[in-house]
């Protein structure tokens, strides 16, 4: 097996370029995609750790996070779609009705 | 060089470069298939850790249902944001068959002549199984399993219920 800091370094660059997607992009749909690069990121890391340490408790975790993440990505489409239809845009600078 | 090393170093390439497309591209069906390229090569890396039935799950449920949900919303509202007009490009053509043709004679390496090239990346162990997965997840964790069975149907109920569309009654 590939040294584990490998898998480390390479799961902070996909968390960082999914944490920078979050930051700088308008799209909401763009956001809500660097959002799952991030669970991703994650669930890499989970898997290398399950194989360093020869325990599939780690695999299994890897299983119940896309799991969640199917849910999630199904009620924040829908959230979006429903944005969409009051305010027919997705530019997220643009829902800001709340601001002070 | 270790043929892991070289795998993963190949892979780990692809991987951000694919990750960076998605972030930097105007286009929102594009970031989307770049998405889905970074996710098949996660997939990969899934297989040489040892965990095939992640990596299946990987490609099963965010390659095939979640990326798929996106580009769903995606042109529904219309996101793309295409800025310019579009050119015909030639070159497609012909790269595409180059591509297939490749691809073609990697799957004949693959089937045909597998413990030559991959003698040192095809250790079959137990590890991962789906036996072995099955086999922990319904013995250790099986109050997790239900609890996640009850949170898909709340998000399935909540998903349809934010997107409804809510109909006035004539005369209100």
């Amino acid at each position: 097996m590939v040294p584990i800091e490998y898998y480390v370094g390479l799961s902070a660059v996909l968390f960082i370029i999914g944490a920078m997607g979050v930051l700088t992009r308008r799209n909401a749909i763009i956001i809500f995609m660097s959002i799952e690069l991030m669970l991703n990121s994650a669930n890499l890391l989970f898997v290398a750790f399950a194989r360093m340490y020869e325990s599939l408790g780690g695999q299994i975790f890897v299983f119940f996070v896309m799991t969640v993440a199917a849910a999630e990505v199904a009620v924040g489409l829908a959230l979006i779609v429903a944005v969409f239809r009051t305010k027919d845009t997705i530019n997220i600078d643009e829902a800001s009705t709340l601001k002070g | 060089m270790d043929a892991n090393l070289i795998v993963f170093i190949v892979m780990a390439v692809v991987a951000i470069g694919s990750a960076l497309g998605m972030l930097l591209n105007r286009n929102a069906i594009y970031s989307a298939l770049f998405l889905i390229l970074n996710f098949a090569t996660v997939a990969v890396f899934y297989i040489i850790l040892g965990a095939p039935f992640i990596a299946m799950t990987q490609v099963t449920v965010y390659a095939g249902a979640i990326m798929v949900l996106f580009l769903f919303v995606i042109m529904l509202l219309g996101a793309e944001e295409l800025t310019g007009i579009t050119t015909k490009f030639d070159w497609q053509r012909p790269a595409a068959v180059v591509l297939a043709l490749l691809m073609l004679a990697e799957l004949v390496v693959v089937i045909f002549f597998r413990d030559t090239v991959f003698g040192e990346l095809m250790q079959l162990t137990d590890f991962g199984t789906p036996e072995n997965i099955g086999r922990v997840l319904f013995n250790d964790y099986l109050l997790p399993f239900e609890i996640t069975a009850i949170l898909l149907l709340a998000a399935m109920v909540g998903a349809i219920v934010i997107a409804r569309r809510v109909r006035r009654k004539p005369g209100q």
